[in-house]
């Protein structure tokens, strides 16, 4: 009993955001950006920190952002939720279908109501049920194409220009916005092509101009979830029933409720994603048009350590690797890139004198040299699964260090102690 | 004994009900005679060429769901299987028509190759699992994308016959290496043949998969320290089950079983890996596996239903009646059958707990009344 209270501490004590971490990744940032700037130089391309690839970049990058801080509030409440994907093609259908009714705002509220109805599915099953959560979750997934599919063939009959598997248009769009000032003199300094001073500026610009004010609501989340979370009493409960739900229930929190409200806002907000992805990029809903990104939001979540600005910066590795795929010449550069990234990273091992970890790093960056060197260009297919890739080699080296939370997968049962 | 079968069975047949029940409503809901639409999904799928493509359509997810079970029989989670035997059908598809070989030699080594590569695929996750304690729900999901690109790349740049086609195919595999379809075991039985489909003779294997699983869950001392595993991983390794061991092992058997997922299709139907290769299967997989409990005749009757269900979606097409409500009925039995095994067997544990404590309170009761 003992260590299931430290652990709960160790859990609850935690503090994201904290101003040394803080300035620690604002430093490596920088640092990244400096060589982001560095690779254009040397492959000789303009794409990688061009306005356009990162105002794409955003776009893509929100979706599945949103997914992820679903995963998030449901993971810090305890239950594992591999029905994101499901909840998200929810979301694209009731957004579509609401769009198409009465226009887009209306498409983001029911794209939202609609990833709920099934986050709510996955709380009875998983807490009123007990059912293993994973199994849950992957039952969502079948039971939400299915019915979003039942319902496109009974609603968007010939008549209305949609069909078995797609919507009608929805009626108008959700406006963008320029930050006034800042958006026209980064835009201005983006141009000059001065080394580092232009391509943040053009990071900036892209950032900026043109931003839909579904983006900038969606991005209000990160902050506003962390200090919901980490700040207020109700966050303090959600996450103590994904911590150590005994201690909890003994100290009076409805658990079972706390877990009710961590899933259904996880519904929420990947249907959120989904209407997304219907109201701002496609203006229609598709068949299969999530393309995994509520598993991919899953990874992004994983990725940022179950912390919101965690999940962000997942989230945005996986947007902007998707910008690119469609900027050809650039995409060439993203091997220079992993090889000094890599290299770097090799040498922070070194400097941490992991020296097996350092020399398979070094290995590995000396690969991806040779090939940037002796290749032109890069096939598509390697570019799509980068993301993937890098998902799956940050887990490597880092899953030791991730810390989910303590209670996260396990079936509890009011009164149940352990 | 019965009671014990009794509750096993009682638990897939409501959420089965239930499943159709939902299945009803959403039928009424759009205005279609629910009695007429099943009555056409049955007279369509009780004819011989029908049950030839339920049969056809049930042998890939039976296959599938056998591979998700062994990973659940120790409670690892191998959503993969959808980019195991993708890949693993891919590589096969390119060997058997790059080579040439006789007949039961050309069929077993591709066979061999499908199950390689899928273990492989699947190995890298049990690996990254082992050495760096990856979770594997994450890394099998990832492993998945990166197979659709792999299959995009290789097919794309290096093992279609035609690169400039609309549907790039890996070379087709000569004779020697298709396994020769069923359709005489419907005349042998007094039925007419199929017309159109042929029963593909993979059928033979995936029987052979379903007894081989049975047995090494049940009957071989892995079977054991994998159940045991599952059921308390911290007891087994106190028994001396390594549990690295166990999670690779297990994922290397589960990826080789997923790599002969498009197998039934590839040697019998297509004859070469496409860019329409079936997909989709493995997710299917999954949810047989949940719906036959891992168990190996459950797996079979869940494949069976599933196939069924898809066969006779056909029908209700050419009448107008949405065929998807077929996908509402698959999801809806998944998710209400697993909250059904998990209420029945609470009942089961409860029931347990009282008989003990009765009997305990019977022994206790007698000569020393202290307790309080």
């Amino acid at each position: 009993m003992t260590a299931k209270i430290t652990s709960l501490g160790a859990g609850l004590m935690e503090r994201t955001g904290r101003m040394s971490s803080a300035r620690k990744y604002a430093l490596l940032f920088i640092l990244g950006l400096f060589v982001l700037s560095l690779v254009q130089l040397i492959a000789g391309t303009k794409q990688l920190t061009a306005p356009g690839t990162w105002g794409a970049a955003l776009r893509l990058t929100v979706p599945i952002m949103l997914a992820a801080l679903g995963g998030l509030y449901s993971e810090r409440s305890g239950v594992i939720n591999i029905g994101l994907e499901g909840m998200m093609i929810a979301g694209t259908w009731f957004g579509a279908w609401a769009g198409w009714q009465y226009g887009p705002w209306a498409g983001i509220a029911f794209g939202l109501i609609g990833g709920a109805l099934f986050g709510l599915i996955h709380a009875i099953a998983t807490v009123t049920f007990a059912v293993d959560q994973i199994v849950s979750g992957v039952a969502i997934n079948i039971l939400a194409a299915g019915s979003m599919r039942f319902l496109s063939s009974a609603l968007y009959t010939a008549d209305t220009g949609g069909g078995a598997t797609q919507s009608p248009r929805i009626q108008g769009f959700i406006g963008t916005f320029n930050v006034p000032l800042v958006s026209e003199w980064l835009g201005a300094l983006s141009d000059r092509g001065w080394f580092f001073i232009s391509d943040v500026a053009g990071i900036g610009a892209g950032m900026t101009t043109r931003v839909s004010w579904f983006t900038l609501l969606a991005l209000v989340l990160i902050p506003a979830t962390w200090w919901l979370l980490w700040r207020t009493v109700w966050g303090l409960r959600l996450r103590s029933a994904g911590e150590n739900p005994w201690a909890a229930e003994s100290l009076g929190v409805p658990v079972l409720r706390m877990k009710y409200w961590g899933v259904v806002i996880s519904g929420a907000l990947a249907g959120m994603g989904g209407s997304y992805l219907v109201v701002v990029q496609a203006g229609i809903y598709r068949e299969g048009m999530t393309a995994g990104r509520g598993f991919i939001g899953l990874g992004a979540m994983i990725f940022g350590n179950y912390s919101p600005f965690g999940l962000l910066a997942g989230s945005g590795i996986f947007g902007y690797s998707d910008a690119l795929r469609l900027r050809q010449d650039s995409v060439h550069a993203i091997l220079l890139l992993l090889a000094i990234g890599l290299m770097m990273f090799g040498t922070y091992s070194l400097f941490k004198r992991n020296y097996q970890g350092s020399a398979t790093q070094g290995v590995f960056a000396m690969l991806f040299f040779i090939w940037w060197f002796t290749t032109d260009d890069v096939p598509g297919q390697i570019v799509t699964a980068t993301p993937y890739i890098v998902t799956l080699l940050v887990l490597t080296i880092a899953s030791q260090r991730l810390r989910f939370p303590a209670a996260d997968g396990v079936k509890y049962r009011r009164g149940e102690a352990h | 004994m019965i009671k014990k079968i009794g509750l096993a069975i009682v638990a897939p047949v409501v959420a089965f009900t239930f499943a159709v029940g939902v299945a009803v409503l959403a039928l009424l809901a759009v205005g279609v005679n629910p009695i007429e639409a099943f009555g056409l999904m049955w007279d369509f799928a009780s004819t011989p060429t029908s049950v030839a493509s339920i049969i056809n359509r049930s042998v890939p997810l039976y296959v599938a769901a056998v591979a998700v079970a062994i990973g659940f029989q120790m409670k690892l989670f191998n959503i993969g299987v959808e980019g195991q035997y993708l890949v693993a059908a891919l590589f096969a598809g390119w060997v058997g028509g790059s080579i040439v070989l006789w007949a039961p030699f050309h069929v077993l080594v591709v066979v061999l190759v499908a199950a390689g590569v899928g273990a492989l695929w699947a190995g890298v996750a049990g690996l990254l699992k082992v050495t760096r304690g990856v979770n594997e729900v994450v890394a099998t999901i990832m492993l998945n994308f990166i197979g659709f690109s792999v299959i995009g790349f290789f097919l794309g740049n290096f093992f279609s016959v035609d690169s400039g086609a609309l549907n790039q195919s890996t070379p087709p595999l000569p004779p020697s290496a298709q396994i020769p379809g069923l359709n005489w075991i419907f005349t042998l039985f007094g039925f007419a043949e199929p017309r159109g489909t042929e029963l593909q003779g993979f059928v033979i294997i995936a029987i052979l998969i379903g007894i081989g699983y049975h047995l090494l869950v049940w009957k071989t001392r892995f079977g054991f320290e994998l159940r045991a595993s599952g059921m308390n991983p911290g007891a087994a390794r106190m028994a001396g089950v390594n549990p690295k061991k166990m999670i690779l092992y297990t994922m290397l058997i589960s990826g080789g079983i997923a790599g002969m997922v498009g197998l039934s299709t590839m040697l019998g139907k297509l004859h070469a890996f496409t860019q329409d290769f079936p997909r989709g299967l493995g997710f299917a997989g999954i949810a047989v596996a949940l719906l036959g409990r891992n168990n190996a005749i459950g797996m079979a009757l869940g494949a069976l239903l599933f196939g069924f269900m898809e066969r006779s979606a056909l029908i209700l097409d050419l009448n107008d009646i949405p065929k998807e409500v077929v996908q509402i009925i698959q999801g809806v039995v998944v998710l209400s059958v697993v909250i059904a095994y998990e209420v029945v067997a609470r009942i089961v544990k409860n029931r347990e707990i009282k008989t003990a404590s009765d009997a305990t309170q019977a022994s206790t009761a007698g000569p020393q009344e202290v307790t309080a």
